[in-house]
């Protein structure tokens, strides 16, 4: 038999499955194109193309007055006070639920492979109450806290630490768990806690890679926090309301700039602090 | 209960000792029916061709792995009834170093070296040591032991794989455990080496009178330095000798007909040095790419 008659009596296994998950995807998101009727070509009617031209056009010249940079630099600084305290806020309690959650660092399953039953019951709740966390938007649970406590920074810093606790504690607990857990498995063998053995072999594993989430999600904490001021938890989003309020696309076009601004240094911080650790 | 709590002199015993790894249809037996007694202070190797269950026994003595059937009983304890608190607290008195020790590669080596003290410090040390190590000096008279006081302050992922296996040892050394479990320890470093590192290991052993379990594939290595050699095969204790005991037909039989061809040409610790670790599971399926 030739080489080549011999590849044909055994064709490429994964083959069939990926063809049909290729057909299977694409009708999947023509459903979800028809359900939410997705129609781009409604952008270039006559009137939309109106309406989006004259807006834009009022963006320029940006607003740069004395008055409103300082306004601006006051709703900046608010803006970034109040991502930073619900993501150290919402850091605080992620790592220990992380810890909790985590298989890894299991005693009891040193052994027999299995976790006990009440660890894993205790595992369970508390990756129940991260998912409870964060699958409710961080602008509910700002229209909540502006409800429960009134107008201000607390309540959007309390939004973003409850939203973000949940997500970062999952993201953590997927960064223990997809770590060689024998690094652990060792010091726990030698008698070591959890905690300890979480210091000395989980920690030191994952550490770049939950620097750098907790960096991105401190931008993403940014752009949240944006929008809950327009519910009215201060910052740049409460300006920024306003301004659109006003139709001063000049002012608009000013607080973009801006937006873009932190993010992009926000991406600046996350490369240095990763180069820095690695 | 006071007793279990001090576990000072170790004697270990196992009688009829089955183990089983892997769940399910996987399911094999690595260890089977296997009886031995250890006294307190005793140094033994164990010896046997590569998946003889020697990596599996160490982990069975460390109370890692729990047996299937069969007592391992730890100073009149039968650790697999204590409560699980006193079982960890057993553990902390029997330290085992893997073949090569699993490191962080971002953890600096006095770290990864105090890290055999954990047991021995409170959370709160642990955590003050890892900003500033106190015990930094204990770290360094460790390593000096093994030639590898420079690299007191290096990353772990800078080290070679024989370096990395003196971490290990060097860990062994701050521990403070009347019971040590070797699994290969010198499998990476050279001749030379290798055996002023196993002198180290044992002068540190009488010293402390542990109780020390090496399982070694250089055979001539455990030949010249422990006085009792158990021959593990296909899971069962092939032998039990003093090692004066133990001749050429001896092994041949231990390792197969082809162990007398091989003594002559290489030496049966190039053979097989490396002995996959037994908790890897077989993959069932996975998505490839």
């Amino acid at each position: 038999m030739t080489p080549k008659s011999r590849l044909s009596s055994m064709p490429d296994p994964a083959w069939h499955e990926r063809l049909i998950s290729t057909w299977l995807l694409a009708l999947a998101i023509l459903g979800c194109m028809v359900v939410t009727e997705f129609k781009p070509w409604t952008l270039l009617d006559e009137s939309s193309l109106r309406a989006t031209r004259q807006f834009l056009a009022s963006f320029f010249p940006p607003a740069h007055d004395a008055e409103f940079l300082k306004l601006m630099l006051v709703s900046t600084w608010q803006t970034i006070a109040v991502a930073t305290a619900g993501v150290t806020l919402a850091l605080l309690f992620a790592v220990p639920l992380a810890l909790i959650a985590t298989r890894t660092l299991s005693i009891s399953r040193i052994g027999h492979g299995h976790v006990a039953r009440l660890p894993k019951l205790m595992r369970n709740m508390v990756r129940g109450l991260l998912i409870v966390l964060r699958s409710i938007p961080e602008l509910v649970w700002g229209l909540l806290f502006v409800r429960a406590i009134g107008l201000g920074d607390t309540a959007g810093v309390l939004a973003i630490a409850l939203t973000y606790c949940g997500m970062m504690g999952k993201v953590f607990l997927e960064i223990m768990e997809s770590q060689d857990a024998r690094t652990a498995d060792t010091l726990l063998i030698n008698g070591a806690s959890r905690s300890q053995a979480f210091l000395y072999a989980t920690l030191p594993s994952c550490l770049p890679e939950m620097v750098s989430y907790t960096v991105f999600r401190w931008e993403c904490a940014i752009r949240s926090s944006v929008i809950l001021g327009f519910v009215g938890a201060g910052g740049l989003g409460q300006q920024m309301d306003l301004s659109m309020r006003m139709l001063a696309g000049g002012q608009v076009a000013t607080m973009l700039a801006a937006f873009v601004a932190l993010v992009w240094i926000a991406d600046v911080i996350s490369k240095q602090l990763r180069a820095w650790l690695d | 209960m006071a007793a279990a709590c001090t576990f000072q002199h170790m004697t270990i015993s196992l009688t009829n000792l089955t183990v089983r790894l892997g769940r399910g249809d996987d399911t094999r037996t690595v260890l089977d029916n296997i009886s031995l007694s250890l006294a307190a202070g005793e140094q033994v190797a164990i010896i046997g061709p590569s998946g003889a269950g020697k990596t599996t026994l160490l982990h069975t003595l460390a109370c890692a792995i729990k047996p299937a059937s069969g007592t391992l009983s730890v100073h009149d304890v039968t650790p697999w009834t204590l409560s699980k608190s006193v079982l960890h607290q057993l553990r902390s008195r029997i330290f085992l170093a893997p073949q090569t020790p699993p490191l962080p590669p971002r953890q600096r080596v006095v770290n990864a070296v105090l890290a055999g003290r954990l047991a021995n410090i409170s959370i709160v040390e642990s955590l003050l040591s890892l900003y500033k190590p106190k015990n930094a000096a204990l770290a360094f008279e460790a390593l000096a032991r093994f030639r590898l006081e420079d690299k007191l302050w290096l990353r772990c992922d800078r080290l070679s794989g024989g370096e990395r296996q003196r971490v290990g040892l060097a860990r062994m050394m701050v521990s403070t455990a009347p019971f040590i479990l070797l699994d290969e320890p010198v499998s990476a470093l050279d001749p030379a080496l290798g055996l002023s590192a196993l002198k180290t290991i044992q002068d540190e052993a009488s010293a402390r009178n542990a109780t020390l379990v090496v399982s070694l594939h250089d055979v001539q290595l455990a030949r010249a330095r422990f006085a009792r050699l158990i021959g593990l095969k296909a899971g069962h204790v092939h032998f039990d000798l003093p090692a004066t005991a133990v001749d050429e037909a001896t092994l041949a039989d231990l390792y197969g007909a082809e162990f007398e061809e091989a003594a002559g040409i290489v030496k049966p610790s190039l053979s097989g040095a490396v002995d996959l670790p037994a908790e890897i599971p077989t993959p069932v399926s996975t998505r490839c790419f």
